[in-house]
């Protein structure tokens, strides 16, 4: 039997339609999955509620928010911390996507993903953004709750923070990834959950404008102003009333193509950790 | 063997190859090759390196000595081709419960570049073959272990590849659904031509026609046919041959039977 031959012709490659039909399925799945996750979107409209209707209403009297841009009068602390609370719900969806990376490796699901033909970086890529097209619809009606609470943007404001969301969640989706393949199992991920999203929340201008941190402690202010999660914030809030923060526009953005890499290098077969990591399934 | 073995690279070519994860060695050297439209079994107790050997294949992990070639495309530098040629069916269940048995085939359909409506088609279509149409819109949960493999297998052909790889598919079923199962993928072989690389630690599994590569340790330690195999050891059959192989060859030895 003759075996050794030349390596045949290749079949083409694929296609933009096919790049494009994979990727609406990696978004529709993803959606899917969203929607038969019902506690998932209550619980991550319940989270920023709590502290728009609770938190922000007891601090109201405590803490007051001197005019800085972009607003242009005094400002409610409801109306402050709207931006942060929207990225909490994106910060939230991103480690969990991540979660479900980690649960969907496990489970056999990821494979699935990763066997697939196309290349990698297009699969990842594809999957952070079904992660992000998942946390818009949270966001938006969690806006449309505040709406009722009296927070109102002006209209451009609702059209103008959609591109914003798109960076911030990819940005926080990326992080989420990057942290999924290097956490070991789902506990040490739980573990890191709690080092990632209390700290990046609290260390940012989501609860309190960061003049006000500069008084209390300088180094904190610096801790905060490098603070990915900051400038993700404060891109939203400028978006909210139609104007753009280019620091915080060019952070967020690096800091997105930083993470993307990362996580694309981490999931690579060869150099990443996933190799690394040990055997596969956990079944020799 | 088809006689158009002459002009056809093998179905699986893995020359040379060696894994190891930290110091520990889980492939040395494994070499084989395997012919198209074959129906060869990869015989190992667990921890022999199957999975692998799969994830190698697969490109789940990097080879770090050797090569593999699926169908002459290297998994390595030809990844995306290599990959249109194999379907996967891993060990551990990879649906997605929550989805109906329909989306989850055409979720396959997309990461493969096939589109909704043909997607469908294909996915109609095979259904019928496994008798699960009227379970079609069903959340996969409820379907049994049994229906489960048999809709990863469908799945797993849904592309249209030309090598299917099975990584101890029977494992957890109960005597029909093993045996349901092993006929239908059988079947392919006999009338489609494809090719099938089916790993087990199960001896039973092993029909008298088939190419059996007997893995241990993550060397080969023999590879043929099962006749031949049993001759070449003097044996009466199939179990005999693989006990003696693996008592006789533990970890240090260098032979290579057949």
């Amino acid at each position: 039997m003759s075996v050794e031959l030349a390596t045949p012709v290749r079949p083409s490659g694929f296609s933009p339609l096919q790049y494009a039909i994979c990727l609406k399925g990696i978004v529709w799945r993803e959606g899917l999955r969203f929607l038969h996750q019902r506690e998932r979107f209550v619980a991550s409209l319940v989270r920023p509620l709590v502290w728009l209707f609770i938190f922000a209403t007891g601090f109201r009297q405590v803490l007051g928010v001197s005019i800085i841009p972009p607003y242009e009068t005094y400002v409610l602390y409801e109306v402050y911390i709207t931006p942060g609370l929207m990225l909490l719900i994106q910060l939230f969806n991103g480690m969990q996507s991540s979660l479900s990376m980690v649960y969907d490796r496990e489970m056999g699901n990821m494979r699935t993903l990763l066997v697939s033909p196309l290349p990698r970086w297009y699969l990842l890529s594809s999957k952070l953004v079904a992660g992000m097209v998942v946390s818009l619809p949270q966001v938006y009606t969690f806006l449309a709750i505040a709406w009722f609470w009296e927070i109102e943007a002006p209209p451009i404001g609702y059209v103008a923070i959609l591109p914003a969301l798109v960076l911030s969640g990819l940005m926080l989706g990326a992080l989420g990834m990057l942290m999924s393949s290097v956490s070991k199992q789902l506990e040490n991920f739980a573990g890191a959950m709690n080092f990632v999203i209390f700290p990046m929340f609290f260390a940012s201008s989501a609860l309190y404008p960061l003049w006000r941190v500069k008084e209390g402690s300088p180094l904190l202010y610096y801790i905060c102003e490098i603070n990915p999660f900051t400038h993700a914030v404060e891109l939203v809030r400028f978006a909210l009333y139609g104007q753009v923060n280019w620091v915080s526009l060019a952070v967020v953005g690096g800091c997105t193509i930083v993470f993307m890499v990362g996580a694309i290098f981490a999931y690579d077969p060869s150099r990443g950790l996933l190799a690394r990591r040990g055997e596969p399934g956990g079944a020799a | 063997m088809h006689a158009m073995n002459s002009i056809e690279p093998p179905a699986v070519a893995i020359e040379g190859v060696s894994h190891s994860y930290g110091a520990r060695q889980a492939l040395d050297n494994v070499s084989v090759s395997i012919a198209p439209s074959t129906f060869a079994v990869l015989l190992g107790l667990n921890g022999a390196g199957k999975s692998t050997l799969f994830s190698l294949m697969t490109r789940l992990y990097a080879v770090q000595r050797g090569h593999i070639r699926i169908f002459g495309y290297d998994v390595g530098t030809a990844a995306s081709e290599a990959l249109r040629m194999i379907g996967v069916v891993f060990q551990p269940r990879t649906l997605d419960l929550d989805l109906s048995v329909v989306q989850n085939l055409t979720y396959h359909a997309a990461l493969h570049g096939i589109g909704n409506h043909e997607g469908r088609k294909r996915a109609d279509d095979l259904l019928a073959r496994i008798a699960l149409s009227e379970r079609a819109k069903d959340k996969v949960r409820n379907l049994s272990g049994g229906q489960m493999r048999r809709l990863e297998i469908a799945r797993a052909l849904l592309h249209r590849p030309r090598l299917l790889v099975l990584d101890e598919p029977t494992v957890g079923l109960d005597i029909k659904s093993r045996a349901d199962i092993i006929g239908h993928v059988r079947h392919l072989v006999a009338a489609e031509g494809v090719s099938v690389l089916w790993a087990t630690h199960l001896i039973d599994e092993v029909a008298d026609g088939d190419d059996v590569i007997v893995l241990h340790h993550g060397r080969v330690l023999a590879h043929g046919a099962v006749a031949n195999m049993v001759r070449t050891l003097g044996v009466p059959d199939m179990r005999a041959a693989f006990t003696r192989l693996t008592q006789e060859c533990p970890s240090q030895t260098e032979s290579q039977a057949s």
